[in-house]
């Protein structure tokens, strides 16, 4: 059993959990995720690791409730425990060696996104920072980012805070401003890693994004989380998930996002049409 | 001694009921049919049927005594050698190990010694009593991986008076076992069981431990093991590269399986993880897990399930009988058909898969006529789900973390046959990371004689 030791709601519908699972702490890079499992009949749920104490034997994950599984994680509270903890998985990634980098963040993608650009800022890289969100109560850890980052964009759909319109909006300014960029590195939304990675594509700048398929192992056991990038299938959960944005397929990983969304609506209680299974409930 | 020429017959649930549950197809011995079949046996003198098993049973003796009926003794002398017989008697290819060699099996049917096994475990499951081996002195070992490799090593060892701890990846110990093998063949209750019994021999077991990533080979000698065994299994699937192979509704068999198995997504939505099966099902390839899954998905409620292999019925690598349980459920079989690439909707879902058909040409290096295209025939096939059963490789996590353990080209670790030593001194190998997909008892095999080897390699090494 892994204990949570502090619950925190950051915004309406995203929640911060620390965890105490000191081996997975001890070994966590910026880029690791982990899995978890609330109970016996609980799906497997990746997670980034959004933040680490090696001392206090802690991981942070901050969790969007989208659907069924995220919304049974948001209720635990501290004290209580996840049943299992895996990781860290995944390839980390690294940080040294750039002098300049953007990162763009779509409302939970700052989360994953975060331990990437304290890292960098703790190797001297000059960060700039867009968080994008569609409305201002979901930008999350704002002051985090501006802590560590030399200039911090916010931008919403309905302008409620910072720009008014798309993250990519703002990132082709910084584009026009900036000719020393070395690396965008961008989590949201699988459909704003498109658009942001067509837009660097035009000015010619290395982007990384991190892609949240559908996993069910997680260690590359069912190639589930299959990927194509620059015309080769991967999978994300060994080979990634972090990939060069230019080479990746978004419209098939769109695609296969929807694998399952019909079900999704069965396991939080709605009918769905069709036949179901053969095997009636046991 | 009996005059009866076959086998004793296995009561099974008829195939029209059991497509739609996934209780076990088999239903076991009662005491007299097991005492009736243990009398077949010759009692040999120099018993053949031993030297097809891979972990030595003791296979005349255990079934004098079920021919006395005394199971409980008789289940005491098998588990002198096999610390999972209940899982042997349902899934070892029986008729290629002990049964092949049976004497009796020269002019009639065999001796059905692992009906016999099963019967002997399942009758002694809740009368058992394990004693913990409480002198844990002669070392540590580490033993990674859950599967039956590494249980077996683990048991062996535990009850040399080795301290044992096992490292699982998963939330389950098992390995193919939990999620791979479908209930309906392996009840998941059984392989709970019989791992419970293991643990209560001081055997100490790790979940959600992916060695490679939690920590490393290195480390768990700087924790104090004396000896590393890896049984990790070969957990990679493998895809045709074809055209569409990434669309919704074409999995892999282990995605497929996982899901149901390990997930119990065939209890969905009490379960919440979900699984797709659609209206016609093909399964790309003939051996065991291809039949698993095909036989799965017709139990999910899909309308047709089609095995698609591009060899010939003679060639299936599948064990009889599962081919026969298959065919007796309404599989259907299209044999000598390559599949060339999928089709898909706009959506992304599968809508059908184009084949070629094949003939059988001169025989290849394996001795099997090689299947060669018909050109110009391909035909597309009304399919909406696309099962992957063909093969599996090691997964690389722990080796890429471990690069000076040697491999071959395959990915499969080098490893000495007889004790499972690796390029790595202190670490041992067995199972399928070895040999490649094989088979549950030579898995276990592997595990004993890396045991052996292991004992030999510690007690070497204190002096
Ligand atoms: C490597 C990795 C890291 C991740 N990190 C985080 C994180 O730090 N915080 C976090 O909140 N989430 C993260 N996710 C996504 C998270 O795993 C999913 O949101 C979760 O599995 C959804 O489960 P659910 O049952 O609540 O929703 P579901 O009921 O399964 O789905 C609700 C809706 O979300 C969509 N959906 C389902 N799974 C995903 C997914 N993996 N990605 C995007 N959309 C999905 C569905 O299509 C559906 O429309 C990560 C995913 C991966 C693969
Ligand atoms: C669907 C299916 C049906 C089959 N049917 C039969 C049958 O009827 N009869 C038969 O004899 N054989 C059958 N087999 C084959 C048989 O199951 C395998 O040969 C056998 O399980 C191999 O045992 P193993 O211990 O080597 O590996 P596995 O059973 O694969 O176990 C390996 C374990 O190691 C774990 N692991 C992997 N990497 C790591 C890591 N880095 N750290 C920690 N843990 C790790 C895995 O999670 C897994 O639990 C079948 C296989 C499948 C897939
Ligand atoms: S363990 Fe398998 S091979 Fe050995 S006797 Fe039993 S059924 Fe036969
Ligand atoms: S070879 Fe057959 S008959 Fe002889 S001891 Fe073994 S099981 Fe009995
Ligand atoms: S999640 Fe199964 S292979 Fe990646």
């Amino acid at each position: 059993m892994y204990k949570i030791l502090e619950k925190e709601v950051l915004a309406p519908k995203i929640t911060k959990f620390k965890v105490l699972a000191p081996n997975v702490a001890a070994k966590a890079q910026p880029g690791h995720f982990l899995i978890v499992r609330v109970d016996e009949q609980a799906e497997r749920i990746p997670l980034t690791i959004a933040d680490y104490d090696r001392q206090e034997g802690s991981v942070t994950i901050i969790v969007q409730e989208v659907g069924y599984s995220s919304e049974e994680i948001c209720k635990l509270e501290a004290g209580d425990s996840f049943l299992d903890l895996v990781g860290p998985l995944g390839e980390h990634i690294e940080t040294e060696n750039y002098k300049k980098v953007v990162c763009v963040a779509g409302g939970l993608g700052a989360a994953p996104l975060y331990p990437k650009a304290k890292s960098l800022s703790e190797e001297g890289t000059e960060v700039i920072t867009i968080l994008g969100a569609r409305t201002k109560e979901l930008i999350i850890l704002e002051e985090d980012f501006a802590e560590l980052s030399q200039q911090l964009y916010i931008s919403t759909d309905d302008g409620s805070k910072g720009h008014q319109g798309f993250v990519t909006d703002v990132l082709k300014e910084v584009l026009e401003e900036n000719d020393d960029i070395d690396l965008v590195i961008t989590i949201g939304p699988m459909i704003m890693m498109k658009f942001v990675s067509e837009l660097t594509k035009e000015y010619g700048v290395n982007t990384m994004v991190s892609l949240n398929s559908l996993m069910v192992d997680g260690t590359g056991m069912c190639g589930g989380c299959r990927v194509t990038v620059g015309g080769e299938t991967k999978f994300a959960c060994v080979d990634g998930p972090a990939f060069d944005g230019h080479l990746v397929d978004f419209d098939e990983q769109l695609r296969r996002q929807q694998f399952y969304s019909d079900h999704e609506k069965l396991a939080h209680g709605h009918e769905i049409g069709g036949e179901g299974c053969r095997v009636k409930a046991n | 001694m009996s005059k009866q020429t076959k086998k004793t017959k296995m009561p099974e649930q008829n195939p029209q009921q059991r497509v739609n549950n996934f209780g076990e197809v088999a239903l076991g011995y009662s005491a007299e049919d097991a005492i009736n079949e243990a009398k077949r046996c010759l009692q040999c003198k120099n018993p053949l049927c031993m030297q097809g098993c891979p972990v030595e049973v003791d296979i005349p003796d255990f079934i004098a005594l079920v021919a006395e009926g005394k199971f409980e003794e008789a289940a005491k002398k098998i588990k002198e050698k096999n610390n999972l017989p209940a899982i042997c008697g349902r899934v070892c290819p029986q008729e290629e190990q002990c049964e092949r060699k049976c004497i009796v099996g020269i002019k009639n049917e065999p001796v059905a010694i692992g009906r016999l096994e099963r019967f002997v475990a399942d009758y002694a499951r809740d009368k058992e009593e394990i004693e913990a081996v409480t002198k844990q002195d002669k070392g540590k070992v580490a033993i990674i991986g859950a599967g039956p490799a590494g249980l077996t090593g683990a048991a062996d060892l535990a009850k040399m008076g080795y301290q044992v701890t096992i490292f699982e990846a998963f939330h389950e110990v098992g390995g193919v076992l939990t999620y791979g093998i479908p209930e309906f063949r392996l009840p998941k209750a059984i392989v709970k069981d019989e791992v419970e019994k293991i643990e209560k021999l001081g055997v100490e077991i790790k979940l959600n431990h992916v060695i490679g990533k939690i920590k490393g080979v290195d480390e768990l000698f700087e924790e104090g093991y004396d000896a590393v065994f890896v049984g990790t299994g070969a957990g990679l699937p493998r895809f045709l590269g074809l055209e569409g192979e990434n669309l919704n509704g074409v999995y892999s068999a282990n995605e497929f399986l996982t899901r149901v198995n390990l997930m119990k997504a065939y209890r969905f939505p009490e379960y919440k993880t979900p699984v797709y099966v659609g209206k016609r099902v093909a399964v790309i390839g003939a051996g065991n897990v291809a039949m698993d899954a095909a036989r799965t998905a017709l139990r999910l409620g899909a309308e047709e399930s089609i095995i698609v292999y591009r060899r010939a019925r003679e060639q299936m690598p599948a064990r009889e009988e599962e081919i026969h349980h298959a065919e007796e459920e309404g599989i259907q079989f299209k044999l000598l058909n390559n599949p060339t690439r999928i089709l898909g909707n706009e959506e992304g879902f599968v809508t059908g898969m184009e084949c070629i058909k094949m003939e059988l040409g001169k025989p290849d290096d394996s001795g099997r006529r090689r299947p060669v295209p018909i050109e110009g025939s391909e035909w597309v096939m009304d399919v909406d789900t696309v099962i992957m059963a063909i093969g599996q490789s090691p997964n690389p996590i722990l080796l890429k973390d471990s690069p000076e353990i040697e491999t071959t080209k395959w990915g499969t670790i080098v490893a000495d046959e007889d004790t499972g030593e690796t390029s790595k001194a202190g670490v041992f190998a067995g199972g399928d990371t070895v040999t490649g997909a094989a088979t549950v008892i030579e898995a276990m095999g592997a595990g004993k004689r890396a045991a052996r080897a292991i004992d030999e390699y510690i007690k070497g090494s204190k002096k």
